[in-house]
């Protein structure tokens, strides 16, 4: 009985705020027009900026306030300060145009910071030339949708990452281009979130980067071009689907860097062209499944310190190592993989090849051992070896290998 | 000179061996060229086949000729022409015929089949190739005086080259893992023209990278135009030494 | 023309030449005799310079041969085996070394025509027997008229009518002046040209002498039984050295 009261007072006050609710135009013709606007607004008004320069910095938005640029105004940091600072919840921020944020080793300058809040959204602005793009900070429940964001960054030192966020929770990250900046997405102590169909090429070290941040979703992204790929670590239940990994191809690139990750999901991405496909170092129970590794230096370079992940209806194709590991002990499994390097028979046409394929060759493992070995690449006396070994298995591990073969490459795409 | 030159490389364009050779050169590299979709992959297979078969093959065929041809030679030192003339234009018309025999079989299938830098470096490391081994052919020509000897000799030089140094390398790599060998391993590299070819070739390709990751110097080093410039000028003077020390020793030979 | 002053080349701890000394002149037809490894070869190979003695000098029409590359334009050699490159044809032989001696602009081809080498000339050296290769040798040796002419088995392996018609033409050149150092076997061959002997063992020069000289010291008129005569004499000379050495 006591709903119905509760329902009408809830309705009347909406009614009120709405009516209350206002839009203030701002232009750039005062100085501090969008603080002093900020300054002079209600919970709940729309501010309307209007095309032109802002040089405004360090603006607060303390308020439940809607923030829309008319035809992308121009909010200038002018390479000192900070732009915005969002410390309220509910905060919508789109169409503006942020650039030039100062930098400093002192503070972490970004475009946009978000505060201790939830549910803001930053929708459709475009941040150029700024050290963070936007900044989240013990924020939750926060959209970072079709923002572009980008810098030209030349050094790590100097720099700082396209969407940055620090122990937050339920973020959505959606549809954003970001390039140029140290790190494209990085994640730190960020749980229970999704990034969905995000761009991130040329950034400097890594594409995507988290730390400590369990039960992510990743799916749909594209990551090209990036300095090192993608850096995941210390981090459990992370789900990275449909992602396609290009050309992240360099001395120390990886299309993914998995560092003690656990239970986790790695399926149906693409890797193409990387100098490595995935790299794993003491990461356990992953699954990673109907991926394509495609002309990569080496497809998967697992460490010994690796084990019971399942490597299972892969394709490998082209790649100059399918496989490479540093230990003997393999405790990780191999099943119904596509490789085209294997050149086994199937005499009962079930199109699984009837003799085991060992995806270590002997010059890979040669290299894992003393690098500098790699001088010799695709040398007359590597063949070789490689050969030999086929015949005489002596040094590569013997418990690496996929008894079921596919002979055929399985349609992930 | 020119006009021995012009005689020889005549004779040996209609020699069976030479077009032998380019026939074969030329069909691997078609067939390798129209099997493979991908224009790198096809290219490193050419590399392979350019390591194995060029060094071999213009040593050994470059040394039997050149002592099939020594009563020729004779006859020509009887002419009132100098011993380096004689000899110079012995091996360039010889390098000559063994160059324009890769140049047709795998260069220009190569270029027009996969027209890029990479297909250019590949023409260019084979003829070096080509060029030293008929030079290191030379060389043991002017050595040795008995034909089966010289054939033997140039066989292990070849086998040598294209096998065993690279495994003694990879000894020393393997002894010397702990210290910072990258520098020796580049000096050691400058002495196999295969290998040099080899690194010349590869870093023209995206595999490159794989040496990179390894060793940071090899890639920071050799990908650099310095790197470049220093394999071919190493081959090049894989080519020069030999031609010079032949002219020499070949000026005080009793024939 | 071909003055040898203490050549001396050895091979090893073999003497191909010791100590060397002789003039050859204008006019004369020598023929170097002597057994198997007696240095008749060396001595041809120092003179075109194809050997470098160790020691001595070697002059041909006043120019030093070490070292030297132009007096050989005064020297004709017909090697004992004529090798050509395979593919090569007569006539590409021909004018190959044709166009090597851009100093010569004047040919002697008689001998082409009369070994009947024009009408074969297209035909490539692989396919041609011994002797037609021999016949090649000798065109290139008459081709530009030099001064010397250095003729090693010159008449070996030709047909009887060929080496009728080599033999011929090496006269023929003689009575021009030309100075002739040949190398046979075939005594016989040699009878009418022939004007001075010239003979070498263990690479020492036995002796050096006219036709007539000899004939006079042996009393018998026909080479071959005038060098027989002499290698007998040779023969006891070496055994009583021998003798006397020990």
């Amino acid at each position: 009985m006591i709903r119905v009261p509760v329902l009408i007072l809830t309705m009347c006050l909406l009614a009120y705020v709405h009516a209350a609710a206002r839009t203030i135009q701002i232009s750039p013709r005062q100085a501090k027009a969008i603080q002093g606007a900020i300054n002079h607004a209600h919970a709940g008004d729309t501010l309307v900026i209007e095309k032109g320069i802002y040089n405004e910095s360090d603006i607060l938005v303390n308020k439940k306030l809607t923030i829309i640029g008319n035809n992308y105004p121009i909010i200038d940091g002018g390479g000192k300060k900070q732009l915005i600072v969002v410390v309220h919840d509910s905060v919508y921020i789109s169409g503006l145009q942020l650039q030039n944020t100062g930098r400093s080793s002192m503070t972490d300058m970004a475009a946009i910071r978000l505060q201790n809040v939830s549910g803001v959204v930053v929708h459709n602005n475009r941040l150029l030339n700024n050290t963070y793009g936007i900044y989240l900070q013990n924020s939750h429940y926060c959209t970072i949708s079709n923002n572009k964001v980008s810098a030209s960054t030349k050094d790590e030192l100097n720099s700082g990452n396209g969407i940055h966020a620090w122990k937050s929770t339920h973020l959505m990250i959606q549809n954003n281009n970001i390039s140029g900046h140290r790190d494209g997405i990085y994640f730190e102590f960020v749980t229970e979130s999704r990034i969905i169909k995000n761009v991130s090429t040329k950034n400097i070290r890594y594409g995507l980067h988290f730390m400590f941040s369990h039960r992510d979703v990743y799916a749909d992204n594209l990551f090209v071009d990036n300095g090192s790929g993608v850096a995941v670590m210390y981090s459990k239940f992370v789900e990275m689907y449909n992602n396609t990994f290009r050309h992240n191809w360099g001395d120390a690139a990886y299309a993914i860097l998995l560092k003690e990750i656990t239970d986790s999901k790695i399926k149906q991405n693409l890797f193409i062209k990387n100098t490595v496909g995935i790299y794993m170092e003491g990461s356990s129970r992953i699954d990673v499944m109907q991926n394509e590794f495609k002309e990569n230096g080496w497809g998967i370079r697992v460490q010994a310190s690796c084990d019971n992940n399942v490597f299972e209806h892969n394709n490998f194709l082209s790649n100059s190592f399918d496989v490479a590991t540093n230990g003997t002990m393999m405790l990780n499994t191999f099943n119904e993989n596509y490789w085209d390097k294997y050149d086994g028979y199937d005499l009962d046409k079930n199109k699984i090849g009837d003799v085991p394929y060992y995806p270590v060759s002997m010059y890979a493992v040669v290299t894992e051992r003393i690098p500098n070995a790699m001088i010799l690449y695709r040398s007359f006396l590597t063949d070789i070896m490689t050969q030999v070994e086929k015949l005489m298995p002596s040094v590569i591990p013997d418990n690496l290998r996929d008894d079921r073969p596919v002979m055929k490459s399985w349609k992930l795409r | 000179m020119n006009t021995i030159v012009k005689y020889i490389t005549l004779d040996l364009i209609k020699n069976k061996i030479i077009i032998i050779y380019t026939l074969l050169l030329g069909v691997i590299s078609f067939s390798v060229l129209s099997i493979d979709s991908n224009s790198s992959k096809g290219l490193l297979s050419l590399l392979n086949i350019t390591l194995l078969f060029v060094p071999i093959i213009s040593i050994l065929f470059a040394t039997i000729y050149f002592f099939n041809s020594s009563e020729f030679i004779e006859l020509l030192l009887s002419q009132p022409v100098k011993r380096k003339t004689v000899l110079l234009a012995e091996y360039s018309g010889l390098s000559t015929a063994l160059c324009a025999a890769y140049a047709v079989g795998i260069g220009i299938p190569t270029i027009i089949l996969t027209p890029s830098p990479a297909a250019l470096v590949l023409l260019v490391s084979g003829l070096l190739l080509t060029l030293s081994f008929t030079a290191l052919a030379l060389l043991v020509f002017v050595l040795f005086k008995d034909k089966t000897k010289g054939i033997g000799a140039s066989i292990i030089i070849s086998l040598f080259l294209s096998l065993l140094f690279d495994g003694l390398l990879l000894i020393f790599i393997y002894s010397f893992g702990e210290y910072p060998i990258e520098k020796p391993i580049l000096g050691i590299i400058a002495l196999n023209p295969i290998d040099l070819a080899r690194i010349l070739m590869l870093l023209q390709l995206d595999v490159a990278v794989l040496m990179g990751y390894s060793g940071a110097l090899f890639k920071k080093f050799l990908g650099s135009m310095a790197g470049s410039a220093y394999a071919i000028i190493c081959m090049m003077l894989w080519v020069i030494v030999p031609l010079f020390l032949s002219v020499k020793i070949f000026r005080k030979k009793d024939l | 023309m071909i003055k040898l002053t203490e050549v001396t080349k050895s091979f090893g701890k073999f003497k191909a030449l010791d100590n060397i000394s002789l003039t050859l002149g204008k006019g004369q037809a020598i023929s170097l005799l002597g057994p198997n490894g007696s240095g008749k070869t060396t001595l041809i190979k120092s003179i075109l310079g194809l050997v470098i003695p160790e020691a001595g000098t070697i002059t041909v029409n006043g120019l030093q041969v070490n070292n030297n590359w132009a007096y050989r334009s005064h020297i004709g050699y017909m090697p004992q085996i004529g090798r050509y490159p395979d593919n090569m044809t007569i006539v590409q032989v021909l004018n190959m070394i044709k166009e090597l001696r851009s100093d010569k602009h004047v040919y002697d081809e008689e001998l082409i025509d009369s070994l009947g080498l024009r009408k074969i000339q297209d035909k490539t050296m692989r396919s041609l027997s011994g002797g037609t290769r021999q016949k090649v040798s000798a065109c290139l040796a008459f081709l530009f008229s030099p001064d010397v002419f250095i003729l090693d088995e010159p008449t070996a392996g030709l047909d009887p009518l060929s080496s009728e018609i080599l033999q011929s033409k090496i006269a023929q050149e003689r009575n021009k002046g030309k100075l002739i150092l040949i190398t046979s076997h075939v005594l016989s061959d040699l009878e009418d040209i022939t004007s001075h002997i010239l003979y070498l063992q263990d690479g020492k020069m036995m002796f050096h002498k006219t036709v007539e000289d000899l004939q006079n010291i042996t009393g018998e008129l026909k080479l071959s039984k005038i060098v027989a005569s002499l290698m007998q004499e040779a023969d006891v000379h070496k055994s009583f050295q021998h003798e006397h050495d020990s």
